[in-house]
C-alpha cells in the first residue's frame, strides 16, 4: 500500500499551514507519502457551476495519473487533506464507477489523452489515516507533549463528513476528537461540528460571515480554547474575517483557531514553525504544564 | 430585484417545457418528479433564511418549468455546496448538483446578479485552471475583485498585507504543462469532453423529437 499525497491548490498559499504541518505530523509518525506528480486542480465548487463533464473529467484526471504513475499491482490510496478536494474526487470516483452515463463519459474523456481509468485509487482523508491505519493508541504512545488542559471544538466542516465519506457519521463525527483526544487535550461538546461556514461566500456575502459568527459564538459557548479545522476554507473563514466578525457582532473575545494537525505537531513535540504556527491570524495558546 | 418568489405565473406560456426535461435526463436528475415538496432541504439549509426562493421551492418551479424565475434568483448563488438538503432529502434528490446545474445555464444565459461576485469568480477560476491545471488564488482574487467592485479591494486590503506577511499569499503560480499533446494532457482531456458534450446533445435533440 502506498500513500500518495494530493495538496490542492490552497496548500501553496492561504492553506500552507495545513500542508506543513501534514507533512511534518506524517514524517514524525513515519508514514511515508509522496506527492502525486502532475496533479491538477480538484475543480472545487467553481468548476462544477460552470462545466459539468470538465468538472468531473478534471477530478478523474489526478485518479488516473495516479494508476499510471504506480505499478498495477499496488495499491494506491490519495492522501487529500482540503475538505473540497476530499469531495471532488471522491464524488468522480463515485460517478465515474457507479454511473454508466457520466462514468462512461468520463472514461472516454480521459481515453483521448490515453488514459485508462481502473478504479484503483482510494480517495482518503488524513482523518481517516491518523485515526484508522495508524490507530489512536500508537498515536497516544508517540505524544510527547500532551495537549493537557486544552479544550478543543473540533470541526469538521461539511464535505467530509457529507455526502460520499466512508469512514465517518455523517451528523456525530468524531475521528478528529478521538484523535486529539488521544494525544492529551480535552474535546468539547457542541452542537456545530458539522455545520457551514459558508464556502466561498463568506468573503462576498454578510450571510456567509453570520454562518462563522455562530460558529465561532457556539464553541465559545462550549467553553472550547480553540477551535480545530480539517480544511483550509473552513480555517481560512474562522480565522481571517473573524476581526470583522467580532465588530459586527460585538463579540469580545477572540476564538484562536488552528488546523488539527497543527495541533498534533505540538502534541509530538515539533517545532512551532514548522507546523506553520506563525501563519495563523488567531493562534492557540497552548497551556504549559509546570 | 424582484423578489421571484412573489411573482406569479399565470400563463403557460410563460414556462418551458424543455427545462425539465433537460434536468431530469441528467444522470442524477431522474429522481426530480419523485419530490414530495416536504421542505426538508429547506429545513436543513443552513442558508435559507438568507436565499429568495430556497431548495424546495427551486426543485418544484424546476419540475413547472419556470425557468426564467428559476435562473434568474438569488437562491442558487448562495447555495455553499454544503450537501445538507442533498442527504436530508427522503427522495434521493441530488439537490446540490440540481443547483450546480442551473448555476450552469444562469451562467450560459448570462443571468448572474450583480451584487454578487461569485458567478465572476466561478467563471475566473474555471478560466485559469484551463490554463494552468492548477488555481492561482492571488489572481483569482485580484481579477474577481477588478471585475466585479474594486471597493471590495480596499476592503479586504489588510487581511492581504497580513497573508503576505506570513507568506500564504502565492505570487507565481505553479502551474503544469497544459497543452502538450501528449499522455495525460489536461486540454486534450477537456476538448474530449466538448466534443462529447456536443454529441450527447445531438443524440438527444435527435430522440425527443
Ligand atoms: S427534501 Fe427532497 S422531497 Fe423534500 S422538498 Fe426537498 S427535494 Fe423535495
Ligand atoms: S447544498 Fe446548497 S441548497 Fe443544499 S443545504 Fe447546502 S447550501 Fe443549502
Amino acid at each position: 500500500m502506498r500513500y500518495i499525497y494530493y495538496p490542492g491548490c490552497s496548500a501553496g498559499g492561504t492553506g500552507k499551514a495545513y500542508d506543513e504541518s501534514i507533512v511534518e505530523v506524517f514524517k514524525a509518525l513515519n508514514i511515508e507519502m509522496e506527492e502525486l506528480k502532475d496533479w491538477n486542480c480538484c475543480g472545487a465548487t467553481a468548476y462544477m457551476a460552470v462545466d459539468e463533464a470538465k468538472a468531473f473529467a478534471l477530478a478523474a484526471r489526478n485518479l488516473a495519473i495516479a494508476e499510471d504513475q504506480y505499478p498495477a499491482d499496488e495499491e494506491i490510496h490519495i492522501v487529500a487533506p482540503c475538505s473540497a478536494c476530499y469531495l471532488g474526487l471522491l464524488k468522480a470516483k463515485h460517478y465515474t464507477e457507479s454511473d454508466p452515463k457520466i462514468g462512461g463519459k468520463i472514461k472516454k474523456a480521459l481515453a483521448a489523452a490515453d488514459l485508462e481509468y481502473k478504479g484503483k485509487c482510494q480517495v482518503r482523508n488524513p482523518l481517516d489515516v491518523f485515526a484508522h491505519d495508524f490507530g489512536l493508541d500508537k498515536l497516544k504512545a508517540m505524544t510527547k507533549k500532551p495537549l493537557e488542559g486544552l479544550k478543543v471544538a473540533s470541526y469538521y466542516g461539511c464535505q467530509i463528513v457529507r455526502p460520499y465519506s466512508e469512514f465517518e457519521e455523517r451528523a456525530t463525527p468524531v475521528t478528529m476528537d478521538n484523535i486529539l483526544k488521544a494525544m492529551g487535550a480535552t474535546p468539547v461538546d457542541w452542537s456545530c461540528k458539522t455545520r457551514c461556514c459558508g464556502g466561498m461566500l463568506t468573503w462576498s456575502t454578510g450571510a456567509g460571515k453570520e454562518l462563522n459568527y455562530i460558529l465561532l459564538k457556539e464553541a465559545e459557548k462550549a467553553g472550547a480554547d480553540v477551535i480545530a479545522t480539517a480544511c483550509p476554507l473552513c480555517n481560512f473563514n474562522l480565522e481571517c474575517f473573524q476581526d470583522k466578525i467580532k465588530a459586527k457582532y460585538g463579540m469580545k473575545k477572540e476564538m484562536p483557531v488552528a488546523y488539527y494537525t497543527q495541533l498534533m505537531g505540538l502534541a509530538l513535540g515539533l517545532d512551532e514553525k514548522a507546523l506553520g504556527m506563525g501563519r495563523l491570524f488567531v493562534p492557540p495558546k497552548i497551556p504549559v504544564k509546570v | 430585484m424582484q423578489n421571484a418568489q412573489e411573482r406569479p405565473v399565470l400563463d403557460q406560456a410563460e414556462l418551458d417545457p424543455e427545462f425539465p426535461r433537460r434536468m431530469t435526463r441528467k444522470a442524477w436528475g431522474e429522481n426530480l418528479r419523485r419530490c414530495i415538496q416536504c421542505g426538508n432541504c429547506t429545513g436543513t439549509c443552513p442558508l435559507s433564511e438568507y436565499m429568495d426562493l430556497g431548495p424546495r421551492k427551486i426543485i418544484s418551479m424546476v419540475r413547472s418549468g419556470n425557468k426564467t424565475d428559476v435562473l434568474k434568483c438569488d437562491t442558487i448563488w448562495l447555495c455553499a455546496s454544503c450537501y445538507e438538503c442533498t442527504v436530508e432529502c427522503p427522495k434521493e434528490i441530488k439537490i446540490t448538483d440540481v443547483m450546480y446545474a442551473l448555476k450552469q445555464q444562469a451562467l450560459d444565459a448570462g443571468h448572474t446578479p450583480r451584487s454578487m461576485p461569485l458567478p465572476v469568480l466561478d467563471r475566473e477560476f474555471f478560466n485559469i485552471v484551463m490554463k494552468l491545471g492548477r488555481s492561482q488564488e492571488t489572481w483569482l482574487m485580484a481579477l474577481v475583485i477588478l471585475k466585479t467592485n474594486w471597493l471590495r479591494g480596499l476592503d479586504l486590503a489588510p487581511m492581504g498585507l497580513k497573508l503576505f506577511a506570513q507568506g500564504r499569499l502565492s505570487l507565481l503560480p505553479d502551474p503544469i504543462k497544459v497543452g502538450t499533446g501528449k499522455k495525460g494532457d489536461l486540454k486534450t482531456i477537456m476538448d474530449a469532453c466538448d466534443r462529447l458534450d456536443k454529441e450527447e446533445e445531438k443524440e438527444a435533440g435527435v430522440s425527443s423529437h
